[in-house]
């Protein structure tokens, strides 16, 4: 029976080595000590007294989270592992406006904590805010994580170039002034949101710089002043939370969850099953799933979706410089190498746009989490209506408009011409993605009924938004016709957002393809009209009238023509009380102290 | 009415010697043998007919395979639609037909290249004896490769240079068939090897190198032909094995691109949708099943007819 | 034997030196770059600057040669220090190969989900043997009855049947439509008590079932085919004459003869397993080592990528070492080869 003796060795070998659990990286146990914190005036706390009492909750992103580290983040997905822990001194609530979180109020320039010339601007901390290890909370921590991040070999994922220092006035102001050159009009890009949240002095310290890869520890599980503390993070797998007693809302009984696991893994139709479906977890994030899926699986009736608009638009760019110029492609070279079909063609663009149609690619593409939309700021209070004709799908007037133009097909082709006998062929890239070639499958069948041709193709994703343009897929080159994607804006600031498009943001050769400017789009009466609303205060009511003529101008010049507004889609179970609308410009963590399961 | 001696004379009577008989050559008794095996018959009736539906049916159903029509999306099995439609109004067995083309092309194409490998080493290690030392640790060190995760790399590493120079089509195919034929020879070459070596001691290879034929006519007037039987049964299963690869590459998202209909990508695109059109997955997955099972039952048919201690019985 | 095994494990060092060169060379072509996360403001000297520093713009020889460093010394090193408690050498500042989107060292990442997958494949393996021989001992005991008819046709639909497809049709029935057993796998669950491993059983079943019964169709056809040809054999016939019984002359004498060539294809098999790992943790979003390469590759993660299919390839080796010994000590022949 040797036979036996070496197969059963062998089976024992091996259940021992799938048995041992390896040790785990990074992650320790914080707890608190230290006394209690003040409440923060005006808020509910959830039922059930006492903070972390609630149980477990299962949080769903199909893309998991690689490390909780908001500087170091690729994606969306580490910045929201990072928001449970880390807090910035104001979040964006998600109707777009600003709420206070470790800042005691929003600066204004009517108390002064903005300077009246732009330079400067002031935040004052919350009194008696502690770290999770029960350390006070200083100004000088937040001048620490201005360090950190503009240090350049830190690689850090933010972009600070524009500060010229941070100062801590004492220890509970801080003091934001911008470079000289530089005066920010919206002041509210330092330290707000999740991308910027304040890392403690204390435990960074020594992770500046070229240290920052080697810090694991501190980026698996950083101190931070939110409800959780990282208990354990297996990257690209799950992490699991435990309540931090030393968070202010403590004294109220928040958070109510005691324990929050992020869990990765699957794609977005799964995640969106388990929560809605089968009842196995009670959010999922992200749910990029095609409405007639998500719709049976929501009237299952176990969980419900929520959509959150900010101001994601699905567009097209048309290319403002000459794509087909083999000697210098797509190269806007001070404006002598124009495209010879969409360069300032507003009319053309008009009647593309007319033919598109906006409610079918709506339904079929995004289901309620998207709404045909015109302009590329489609948010409430700034919205320019005077574009909406297009939301009217009319192909007998776009043929008309195209007659009228002199587009005309003149050898029978079932192709239109232009006067100068060009055929309008096109050629349009966007991403690889099953939705987004449906969409051009749509535009495709939409513009043949107006006699224009359209060939399609597709990058992969990674190659098409690489900010490095490694290859020549990538949408800064342009080095297509048409191309289509999203566009978003990280914060409710239309400055900030169409500053994008001034002729100074052209990605050309000679810049190395720097600069947000996709489209090549350049236009001196644009320049002069963002120029205007860059001193135009906040309060001011010509400022809508400007934000309006912005969002025009980029329309009525032929550069995009906008598609679809889409939302962010969460799901979340019937039982979890107290989220409110679903927070699409900051973590849709963002209120999960005030969670609780009813 | 014959009597009882009539019938009796007639069995008795001596049968004069058949000269003239037929004379049954090697591949007819292979054939009869074949016939013989049922599973082996029903798979070839089956592989006839699937791939006759691929290389006709685009011609002959009418509709349109790329067609969109987003009024007719998600239907289930109909008159016009018997395997229903996609989410894009597309009719699903005008896709599962053109589909099939690329994954038989890939599935053939792939099988065709890896027993040219396969077999060349086989026969260059068995005959040639200093070369058999280092051609068998090569194949060893093929054999110890992880063939996914190699796949999985190439493809993403190579897709696009590719695509640039041949054109969206033709550069992912010959990109996929040529990884999977250079996965997938080890098997072959090892047991044509075997066979070689065996041959190589026999009476009329001796024979004629004997008379001076050269060593390139030896190999391929005698050496080879007598290998065919392993080299039959390794094409059949080869292509089993193609296609499922192939399938397996569509499903993870690494294989043909989104416009190209293979069954294992029409299986990766419907698999959310089985509430509301099953058969959008049970159509190419069942295609899949039947194809490599018919393959399956051939290579086991022709591995039975080719052995003689069978085929006398 | 002793000879034997030392000189096939000497065999295998060379062939993972090879096959790591051809890993790495391969992946060296990759586009990834973690300098092409950072914002766009950062000027280019800072980006190849940071380049530098993570070695990218070395020589080819040289960044194998440092990899190879990294894999075969600080590695283990690394290894026997965290499992014995020692310090060897350098051991706070020892360089150790850096995931590129975790920032965290590749090698702790791949051992954190290791045992997933061993655990998924290593059931449906022994699963599998379990089922797969005895089938393939009585269909061919029993040739040409009912009993192998059938079984010849079930096991040739089981190996033909993708597992990606079964596993589709194996989730929607089981967890959506009956919900018996969970589509979500839950990798933090710690078995220590009736209740967690009721639970660790339940969500493991899908994923083992749908690999084991593909491995069973495989090999029950070889087994099958391997004991026919031993049942004809002379030395079948003397034992029967001798007058043993029918129990002893199979399980003894002709089973251990036909397991050999079994063992050889199990082996072979090793690759195709790994591979079916690959698809089934996909399906079933078990947080495996094979979906960890799924998302390495989505995004551009090269030192993972690379760590990872070394690593595939340091368990086919042994896995082939494994089956070469124990084909050893079944084959008496072998091992005075």
């Amino acid at each position: 029976m040797k036979r036996w003796k070496w197969l059963g060795l062998f089976a024992v070998f091996a259940l021992v080595l799938a048995a041992c659990s390896p040790a785990d990286t990074g992650g320790t146990t914080t707890t608190g000590e230290g006394p209690g914190t003040t409440a923060p005036p005006g808020t509910t706390a959830p039922p059930g007294g006492t903070a972390g009492e609630g149980g477990e909750m299962l949080l769903l992103q199909w893309q998991a989270p690689s490390q909780a580290n908001a500087y170091l983040s690729t994606g969306t997905k580490d910045l929201l592992a990072s928001s449970l822990v880390l807090e910035p001194l104001a979040e964006v609530a998600p109707d777009g406006t600003l709420v206070p979180a470790l800042a005691e109020a929003i600066p204004s320039k009517a108390d002064g904590t903005i300077a009246e010339d732009d330079t400067s601007i002031t935040w004052t901390l919350k009194e008696g805010l502690l770290w999770s290890d029960g350390s006070p909370v200083t100004a000088d921590d937040a001048v620490f994580t201005w360090e950190y991040c503009s240090n350049e070999l830190t690689g850090c994922a933010q972009d600070m170039s524009f500060v010229e220092s941070v100062v801590a006035v004492d220890d509970l102001t801080i003091q934001v002034t911008w470079l000289a050159d530089k005066p920010q009009a919206y002041p509210f890009t330092m330290f707000t949101t999740f991308q910027q949240p304040i890392i403690q002095r204390a435990q960074f310290a020594d992770c500046v710089g070229a240290a920052a890869q080697g810090c694991t520890d501190q980026n698996f599980s950083p101190v931070g002043t939110g409800p959780y503390t990282v208990t354990e993070l297996r990257p690209e797998d799950t992490v699991v939370y435990g309540f931090n007693p030393n968070y202010r809302g403590a004294a109220e009984g928040r958070p109510f969850f005691g324990t929050v696991t992020i869990k990765g893994g699957g794609d977005a139709e799964a995640s969106a099953r388990s929560v809605l479906e089968i009842d196995e977890a009670d959010y999922g994030w992200n749910l990029q799933v095609a409405p007639e899926i998500l719709g049976p699986m929501e009237a299952a009736g176990n969980g419900v979706v929520k959509v959150g608009f900010t101001a994601n638009v699905e567009h097209l760019n048309l290319n403002q410089t000459d794509n087909r110029n083999d000697a210098a492609p797509s190269d806007y070279a001070d404006g002598t190498n124009p495209n010879p079909f969409f360069y300032l063609n507003g009319d053309l663009a008009r009647a593309l746009s007319m033919a598109i149609n906006r409610e079918e690619m709506t339904a079929v593409a995004y289901g309620p989490a998207g709404a045909p939309t015109c302009t590329l700021w489609p948010v409430p209070g700034d919205i320019a209506t005077s574009l909406d004709w297009c939301l009217t799908h009319d192909p007998d007037g776009a043929n008309a408009l195209l007659d009228q133009l002199g587009y005309v097909d003149t050898d029978d082709d079932g192709i239109r011409e232009t006067p100068d006998g060009l055929p309008l062929e096109f050629e349009i890239v966007t991403s690889t993605n099953a939705v987004r070639q449906s969409e051009q499958e749509l535009i495709a069948r939409d513009w043949a009924a107006i006699g224009v041709g359209v060939s399609n193709r597709n990058e992969d994703a990674s190659l098409f938004f690489d900010g490095t343009c490694a290859s020549d897929a990538c949408i800064w080159k342009f080095f297509t016709d048409i191309q289509m994607f999203t566009n978003g804006a990280s914060l409710p600031d239309a400055l900030g957002y169409f500053a994008g498009f001034k002729c100074s943001e052209i990605p050309t050769p000679a810049n190395n393809w720097g600069g947000g400017n996709t489209t090549h789009y350049c236009n001196p009466e644009f320049d002069t009209t963002w120029d205007e609303l860059s001193i135009t205060a906040l309060d001011d009511p010509a400022r809508i009238a400007l934000v309006q003529r912005v969002q025009e101008l980029i329309v009525e010049d032929g550069a995009i023509i906008s598609l679809v507004h889409r939302a962010s889609v969460s799901a979340f179970g019937n039982d979890i009380q107290g989220v409110g609308d679903l927070n699409a410009w900051d973590s849709e963590y963002w209120n999960i102290e005030e969670w609780s399961r009813g | 009415m014959a009597t009882t001696q009539e019938r009796v004379e007639e069995l008795v009577a001596p049968q004069p010697m058949q000269t003239g008989t037929k004379h049954r050559t090697l591949g007819e008794d292979v054939w009869r043998q074949f016939k013989r095996h049922k599973g082996a018959v029903v798979g070839l009736v089956l592989l006839a007919i699937i791939v006759l539906a691929t290389l006709l049916g685009p011609i002959v159903w009418p509709p349109d395979p790329y067609l969109i029509d987003t009024i007719q999306a998600n239907q289930g099995p109909s008159i016009d639609h018997p395997f229903g439609t996609d989410n894009l109004g597309r009719d699903l067995l005008a896709r599962s037909l053109i589909g099939g083309r690329i994954s038989l092309a890939v599935g053939f194409a792939a099988m065709l290249v890896g027993l040219f490998l396969g077999t060349a080493i086989g026969v260059v290690s068995g005959f040639f004896r200093r070369l058999d030392g280092p051609l068998m640790r090569v194949t060893d060190l093929f054999l110890a490769l992880p063939i996914l995760p190699l796949l999985l790399v190439v493809i993403m590493l190579f897709r696009e240079p590719l695509k640039a120079s041949f054109g969206e089509e033709l550069g992912i195919f010959l990109l996929v068939v040529f990884i999977i034929g250079a996965t997938s020879w080890m098997q072959t070459a090892r047991v044509v090897r075997g066979d070689v070596l065996a041959i190589k001691e026999e009476e009329f290879v001796l024979a004629a190198q004997s008379i001076g034929t050269r060593k390139r006519n030896v190999i391929m007037r005698h050496i080879i032909p007598n290998t065919m039987s392993p080299v039959m049964v390794s094409a059949a299963l080869g292509v089993a094995g193609a296609i499922i690869t192939e399938s397996a590459l569509s499903f993870l998202g690494l294989g043909f691109p989104a416009s190209f209909p293979t069954w294992g990508r029409l299986v990766f695109d419907g698999r959310n949708y089985l509430n509301l059109n099953p058969m959008w997955i049970l159509a190419p997955g069942a295609l899949i099943s039947i194809t490599v099972l018919s393959v399956n039952f051939i290579g086991d048919g022709i591995r039975d007819a080719l052995d003689p201690k069978l085929r006398s019985r | 034997m002793g000879r034997y095994v030392i000189r096939r494990t000497l065999f295998a060092i060379p062939t993972l030196v090879v096959i790591s060169l051809i890993i790495y060379g391969i992946l060296d072509l990759a586009p990834g770059d973690p300098a092409g996360q950072l914002p766009l403001t950062i000027p280019a000297e800072v980006r190849e600057n940071i380049r530098e520093s993570l070695g990218l713009n070395d020589p080819f020889m040289v960044k194998w040669l440092k990899w190879m460093r990294l894999m075969f010394i600080n590695e283990p090193l690394n290894a026997i220090d965290s499992i014995f408690g020692t310090c060897i050498g350098d051991c706070e500042a020892r360089d150790r190969i850096i995931s590129w989107s975790s920032r965290a060292p590749a090698i702790d990442i791949i051992m954190q989900r290791l045992p997933q997958t061993l655990w998924v494949l290593g059931l449906a393996f022994i699963i599998g043997i379990f089922i797969a021989i005895p089938i393939g001992v009585f269909s061919a005991y029993k040739q040409y009855s009912l009993f192998d008819n059938v079984g010849s046709v079930v096991t040739m639909i089981g190996f033909s049947l993708p597992t990606f497809f079964t596993g589709l049709l194996a989730i929607y029935f089981f967890s959506v439509y009956l919900g018996w057993f969970p589509s979500l796998y839950d990798t933090t669950l710690v078995v220590n008590s009736w209740d967690t491993a009721v639970q660790q059983i339940k969500q493991m079943i899908m994923p083992v079932s749908v690999l084991s019964l593909f491995n069973a169709a495989v090999l029950s056809r070889f087994t099958r085919a391997s004991v026919l040809d031993n049942l004809n054999e002379d030395y079948v016939r003397t034992a029967r004459s001798k007058g043993l019984g029918e129990r002893t002359v199979v399980m003894t004498h002709v089973m251990r003869n036909s397991l050999i060539p079994v063992v050889t294809l199990i082996a072979l098999q090793v690759p195709g397993i790994f591979a079916g790992a690959i698809i089934t943790e996909q399906i079933f979003r078990i947080n495996g080592i094979g979906a960890l390469l799924i998302t390495a590759i989505g995004q551009s993660d090269v030192p993972m990528v690379q760590t990872l299919t070394f690593i595939f390839a340091v368990l086919i080796v042994l896995f082939n070492l494994l089956a070469d010994v124990t084909y050893g000590v079944l084959d008496p022949r072998i091992r005075y080869d």
